[in-house]
């Protein structure tokens, strides 16, 4: 047996002690031990799980296991499933009260965010931290125009998908023009400066105040009424109708993301997510394409968020901040780049366990945040990812000649 | 003093050279010779370890050194002149030449090694201060040789150095990596340019889609039909 | 007119500043094509550790009576932590997707930032933490300009520390090792410049110099908070695109522009905008000089 892991995990209690002994253990001019102690407990325990694995485990490969003959041994017909599934979902305000209806509501936007966020991630590859500002732009828009022109919900809709898209164009455009790698810091300005507008610009938004009173959807129907036929109008300020709204625009979504997985469109961005340089010469226009990943993500963010100020009628710039676009991004990652099932249980995950966990919501970001790396380092391609993404990491570890 | 056994190299799914054998022996100047795209130059990095295979051995010096790191290769002595001269081109002439050497502990060699390559290449001495970009194609092969000689290499890799050359360079450098040779240094050469190539070299080897076809003496293959029809542009 | 002055003795101060957290972004993109989100987490470890560095002296009693030796054991800690914390960075999130793709890299360099700011909020609290005052006030006149001793120190610091940079980069064996690798991985690799080690010393002088940004930061401005590298970082990085990534030169002249930029800005424009005014130089830079003002300095070669 080497002594090199051990060695490495020697190391490994050093470096952790250094880092954290300043961080955690000295208040004025006393050293406290308690903290420090704590958490270097911890690591050595979850190293000593490692190097047990590393010893004992490693010839017995038992991740494929547990995966592969689970679902192939005791998964019960598919087709159960998905309609039990699907029913539960329909009926869901029926069974729920207001408080579930809620959360249903909240992990149906972050899954149409996460939706809309795959494509320009997922798909196309492109980082963008800044996305939250578009779901801004989409409720902004909607609240602006409904409490300052009473323009109704359905027709504003169109307008904010029209202004996400140009405000996305305006900013894409230059920086996917350069290095990809731009529009990250781009993005993440972007979305900053969002967030400082609408904090600022007072007379326009109200600043932190927000806007209120703004109108949630409305519908006219049909009313037979002494033999002739009249509109009523009824505005669906119910939970339960905001749920199936949103439930709508998360279906919506969710077709137009299947269906741009298997279009053309869909394997030019993966074409291009996956070296660009080669895409470029198979005649793909590169730049056009990341441009219209990023506009329709836009889109759909911009979607999402007129829906949020229809829901809420309420809108102020905490909405907005950077966390909730970091959220988004943790929901693509961490449920699988382009796997749709995947964000699902992402966004459900990341609404629910919080909700569940209360006690343990000071330690949700840091814990989302490292998740992040080691899902990149360990396993990149998500929790449950999409089909062609796995065959491609395995393809990649197997053929890998370099040490 | 190197020798390549059956060595499998793949770049991602493509199979780039299916089973090379080679070898070089001390103080010879040795060949390859194959069109473009036959596999050459990644003969050349497999053995610096810029790539590995993925089956067959490289002996260097009775040493196996085929999953060694490029940068511990290099501390063997072996060292290239790669294809399009890679100069560090923000780099002085001057630093290029330093960075060259940078497995040399002795400053004196280092200073003593300088001075040899600005004597081989007057050039270079002129220009000592101009950053490596600037330069021309030809200057930029000088400068490629000269550092490759700042580590007094046991074996220098040279990959198509006439290429986007003047005849009139090409001779010149070919005449120096005679000198060098003759000064003790084993020369492997890797070349599109067979004349020139065959015109130097003790032993040769054809190469062709990533096999070796021919192999032999330089004299004889530059004798032979088939290869003054593929390759010397003869009719 | 004076105030003019003023503003230029403020731009240059906080200038100074970005400048210094911009070297680190610009070196380590240089070198390996990564966006290091972290890097502003590091800018804010440097700061924590000179405020409790100061404030162990200060509860001693030490710190009154020595006040330099504070200054420097604040710095020295600080940058030494940095480099640690860097070198931990660099070998656990970034070294294991060396060939990975590009997103891979920069999903798992954000994780780290989001997991370092709140790490350091969990164990330093969410509240400002405050610098003991010691050395901070007092000052000259020059004119009807108010200099104060700090922005004076920053200012002097950091050329001190640019210069310092320069000459490592420009005249040592390991700084001309590091520009190589930068420039042509593979070619370096094939002279025996290990890339590991180059890389890593890259991280860390950007770290050493973050750390002492973050120091100054906690003295200047009298204390350091968890999410205090979110936007500076972002005005940093953008600055050593203003300046052209991966040029050093870039990122000081990038650096101070920026920090200019922002203080005139904020004090004759709107003050409650003055963070947009960098990420509108930023798209100004894209659209009309995309490779920066003094060039770019990137490895774009391929084995």
């Amino acid at each position: 047996m080497s002594s090199r892991p051990l060695l490495k995990f020697a190391i490994v209690l050093i470096w952790a002690f250094i880092l954290l002994f300043p961080m955690l253990g000295i208040e004025e001019d006393r050293f406290v031990w308690d903290r420090v102690l704590k958490v270097m407990a911890v690591i050595t325990a979850a190293g000593m799980l490692v190097l047990v694995y590393h010893y004992f485990l490693k010839g017995l490969s038992l991740r494929p296991k547990v995966f592969d003959e689970a679902s192939t041994k005791f998964r019960p017909p598919r087709r159960l499933l998905i309609g039990l599934g699907v029913a539960g979902v329909l009926a869901l305000p029926w069974i729920a009260d207001n408080y579930g209806r809620d959360i249903a509501i909240n992990v149906l936007i972050y899954i149409a965010l996460g939706l809309g966020l795959n494509i320009v991630v997922g798909l196309a590859g492109l980082l963008d931290l800044g996305y939250i500002a578009f779901y801004a732009v989409g409720a902004y828009t909607y609240a602006l125009l409904n409490t300052n022109f009473g323009v109704p919900f359905w027709l504003a809709l169109p307008v904010g998908c029209v202004i996400s898209a140009g405000v996305g164009a305006f900013i894409g455009y230059p920086t996917l023009k350069m290095r990809g790698d731009y529009l990250a810091i781009v993005t993440l300005g972007f979305g900053e400066i969002i967030r400082i507008v609408l904090n600022n610009w007072d007379k326009v938004t109200k600043g932190p105040n927000g806007i209120l009173g703004i109108k949630a959807p409305g519908l006219f129907y049909p009313v037979v009424e002494n033999g002739s036929i009249e509109f009523a109008h009824l505005y669906l300020k119910n939970l339960i109708w905001m749920y199936y709204l949103i439930l709508a625009i998360a279906v919506l979504i969710m077709l137009a993301v299947y269906r741009l997985n298997t279009s053309r469109i869909g394997r030019a961005w993966m074409a291009v997510r996956e070296d660009e340089t080669a895409a470029e010469l198979t005649g793909i226009h590169t730049t056009r394409m990341k441009l219209y990943a990023y506009m329709l993500g836009a889109i759909f963010a911009g979607f999402a968020g007129a829906f949020f100020a229809a829901k809420v009628r309420y809108v102020n710039p905490s909405s907005f901040i950077f966390l909730e676009s970091a959220l988004v991004l943790c929901i693509v990652v961490l449920g699988g780049m382009g796997s749709i099932p995947g964000i699902i249980i992402g966004a459900a995950a990341i609404i629910v366990l919080p909700e569940m966990f209360r006690g343990l919501a000071l330690y949700r970001m840091a814990a989302f945040g490292g998740a992040m790396t080691a899902m990149m380092v360990f396993r990149p391609e998500g929790l449950l990812p999409a089909k062609r993404k796995a065959q491609e990491v395995e393809m990649e570890r197997e053929t890998a000649t370099i040490p | 003093m190197l020798s390549v056994n059956d060595i499998h190299t793949y770049y991602g799914h493509i199979h780039a050279l299916k089973g090379i054998s080679l070898e070089v022996k001390e103080k010879e100047i040795v060949c390859l010779i194959g069109s473009n795209g036959a596999g050459k130059s990644t003969t050349l990095m497999t053995v610096n370890g810029i790539l590995h295979p993925a089956e067959g051995r490289i002996l260097f010096l009775g040493q196996d050194i085929t999953t060694l790191p490029a940068d511990k290769i290099a501390g063997l002595g072996i060292t290239q002149v790669p294809e399009g001269r890679r100069i560090l081109p923000r780099l002085s002439v001057e630093d290029n030449l330093e960075m060259g050497a940078f497995l040399v502990k002795d400053k004196k060699k280092i200073r003593k090694n300088r001075d040899e390559v600005y004597e081989l290449f007057p050039l270079l001495a002129k220009r000592h201060k101009q950053q490596g970009g600037t330069l021309s194609g030809g200057e930029q092969q000088m400068l490629a040789i000269g550092r490759a000689l700042m580590s007094n290499p046991k074996l220098l890799l040279l990959d198509e150095p006439s290429l986007g050359l003047a005849p009139l360079i090409v001779e010149k450098i070919f005449d120096i990596v005679r000198q060098i040779n003759d000064s003790g240094t084993t020369i492997f050469l890797v070349e599109q340019n067979a004349n020139m190539a065959l015109s130097i070299s003790g032993n040769a080897y054809v190469m062709e889609s990533g096999r070796i076809t021919i192999k032999g003496a330089a004299k004889d293959l530059a004798q032979d039909e088939a290869i003054r029809k593929a390759y010397l542009g003869e009719d | 007119m004076e105030v003019f002055f003023q503003q230029i003795i403020n731009g240059l101060t906080l200038g100074s500043i970005y400048a210094l957290i911009a070297l680190g972004y610009t070196m380590v993109y240089g070198i390996i094509q990564l966006i290091n989100f972290a890097h502003g987490e590091i800018f804010t470890a440097g700061g924590y550790i000179g405020v409790i560095v100061l404030s162990f002296m200060q509860a001693r009693g030490v710190l009154d009576t020595h006040p330099f030796l504070g200054l420097f054991l604040a710095f020295v800690l600080a940058m030494i932590y940095c480099a640690f914390l860097a070198v931990a960075l660099e070998t656990v999130a970034y070294r294991p997707l060396r060939r990975a793709s590009r997103l891979s890299l920069l999903l798992s360099a954000l994780g780290m930032s989001i997991f370092l700011s709140n790490g350091m909020m969990l164990s330093q609290g969410v509240y400002d933490k405050a610098y003991p005052h010691f050395f901070t006030s007092g000052g000259f006149k020059v004119g009807g300009v108010i200099v104060t001793n700090m922005q004076v120190f920053i200012i002097i610091g950091s050329v001190l520390l640019m210069v310092g940079l320069n000459l490592f980069v420009n005249r040592t064996r390991l700084g001309k090792a590091m520009r190589s690798t930068a420039q042509d991985r593979v070619m370096s690799a094939i002279l025996g410049i290990n890339a590991n080690k180059t890389i890593v010393t890259t991280f860390v002088i950007g770290a050493v110099l973050a750390a002492a940004a973050g120091v100054m930061v906690g003295l200047y401005y009298g204390s350091v908070r968890f999410d205090m590298g979110f936007i500076p970082g972002i005005k940093a990085f953008s600055a050593a695109v203003l300046g052209g990534i991966g040029n050093l030169t870039g990122a000081m002249l990038g650096g101070m522009i920026i920090g200019m930029v922002e203080i005139f800005a904020a004090g004759y424009l709107a003050s409650e905008y003055k963070d947009v005014f960098a990420f509108i130089i930023l798209i100004l830079v894209l659209y009309f000089r995309p490779t920066g003002i003094m060039g770019e300095q990137v490895d774009d070669t391929r084995v």
